[in-house]
């Protein structure tokens, strides 16, 4: 049983913790960082709600070791508004299109739609709803969610 | 569903890692990827007391291509290899198969080699590595071996690799251009194990059939390689094969089990009718390109 020292950055800020090896870094951010608007489901994998940003990709926080993080650069939903709580674009189309119901599963969607519409990406609505197949949404609010994504990439190509 | 205590070193080169595998004397588990591991570590079907991540490895990621194969380093992630061109020149019934496992958010941290070490016997990738006549290369601080695919898996998650060996590449022999690709999978939803799935390759020269490498997956304790079916195709057109008693007998060589979503007769009838169809689509394809 090994402790581990990892700096890490979280939506702009830098870390230094200790952390047991076993801990997931879903865990981590949640429980050491106080990143709760991360939300842990299945916490193996097959949901989707605990998807977060690591060095520009979209990944499974409950899926990778905390002690695995050290160095990397990481986005979770709490870093993706502007400082002044202005919506990024993902959020605004979710807002927009009612693509959410009880929102527990929202914060995994905002994460992968938001690294996939990020910087010079601009994804077909198909390679966005394929994307999709990895969050499970038990409101079945799904038609919200396809909405928003038209629209999110109805506005890429204007 | 949280993983039991475990000790955690990440070496740096191979060798390191080797001693790692050598000291933890079948205690010691190699992390990749992780995106079936944590799973069954979160699950506590498996519970090593030393894990060795291998992520900081350069050796060990990367694809190569020459002297007719293509070597796949094992920690190359099956999201790089989808976006890695030449690979899909290459291998594109690799490609394909690659495509289909898990998500896109599972693609961007799961490997080509730790999928087709553990050897879930639904999974796309352990099959296309027998159906394409890959070759496994392991090393222990013993030396290094090479293990066809096809001799490599013995039940679910269960390979004859040893407790002190490590993949370090899988190599797919070429495959002729123009090649076909014999894909398709039944699955539940898009990403989860398949319940029946078929890949493999098809060679036609001057109209007839010159090469086939077909295997099932989630149809037997280990990927099910169609060893008959490929030699009945072998020298036929494909105007000239009774598909019928090609799948019956492709149908044959698997082992399916029962489990919550499907039973084995449901497997094997699954598995008779996309047998005969996916090929000969395939092959219809192949003509027409």
């Amino acid at each position: 049983m090994s402790d581990h020292a990892i700096t890490l950055t979280v939506n702009g800020r830098q870390y230094t913790e200790q952390v047991e090896a076993r801990m997931t870094l879903g865990d981590f951010l949640r429980e050491k960082l106080g990143q709760t608007g991360l939300h842990l489901a299945c916490e193996h994998g097959v949901c989707g709600a605990c998807t977060i940003v690591v060095d520009g990709l979209a990944v499974r926080s409950c899926l990778m070791f905390a002690v695995q993080a050290d160095g990397t650069e990481i986005t979770t939903v709490e870093g993706v508004a502007a400082a002044d709580g202005t919506l990024n674009p993902v959020q605004q189309a979710m807002r927009e299109c009612h693509a959410l119901q009880c929102g527990f599963c929202t914060p995994g969607v905002v994460m992968t739609l938001t690294s996939l519409t990020t910087g010079e990406n601009e994804p077909s609505e198909e390679a966005l709803l394929k994307a999709m197949s990895g969050h499970l949404c038990r409101c079945t609010g799904y038609q919200g969610i396809r909405k928003a994504i038209k629209q999110l990439t109805a506005g890429e190509a204007a | 569903m949280k993983p039991a205590p475990f000790d955690y070193v990440v070496p740096d080169t191979v060798e390191e890692a080797l001693e790692h595998l050598d000291r933890g004397a079948g205690d010691a588990t190699i992390l990749a990827g992780g995106q079936t591991l944590l799973p069954l570590l979160a699950l506590r079907m498996s519970t090593p007391g030393v894990i060795i991540d291998i992520n900081r490895i350069p050796a060990l990621q990367g694809i190569s291509f020459g002297g007719g194969a293509t070597r796949i380093a094992p920690v190359t992630r099956q999201n790089a290899a989808l976006g890695n061109g030449d690979l899909a020149a290459a291998l594109p019934m690799l490609t394909t198969a690659i495509a289909h496992v898990g998500h896109f958010q599972t693609r961007n941290r799961g490997t080509v080699g730790g999928s087709i070490s553990l050897g879930e016997p639904a999974a796309e990738l352990p099959a296309a590595a027998v159906a394409l006549g890959a070759e496994i290369e392991a090393r222990s601080l013993n030396g290094e071996r090479r293990i066809p695919a096809e001799e490599f898996y013995i039940g679910p998650y269960a390979s004859v690799l040893e407790m002190d060996e490590l993949v370090t590449a899988i190599h797919f022999p070429d495959w002729a251009p123009g090649s076909i690709t014999v894909f398709h999978e039944v699955a539940r939803r898009p990403g989860d194990f398949a319940l029946v799935g078929l890949v493999g390759a098809l060679t036609l020269e001057q109209g007839r059939i010159a090469r086939a490498g077909l295997a099932w997956f989630g149809m037997g304790p280990t990927p099910m390689k169609a060893a008959q079916a490929e030699a009945a195709l072998i020298g036929q057109t494909p105007a000239q094969v009774d598909w019928k008693a090609v799948a019956d007998l492709a149908v044959s060589e698997t082992d399916p089990f029962d489990d919550h979503s499907a039973d084995a007769d449901y497997r094997r009838n699954v598995g008779r009718s996309i047998f005969a169809r996916t090929l000969a689509e395939a092959l219809d394809q192949g003509a027409m390109a």
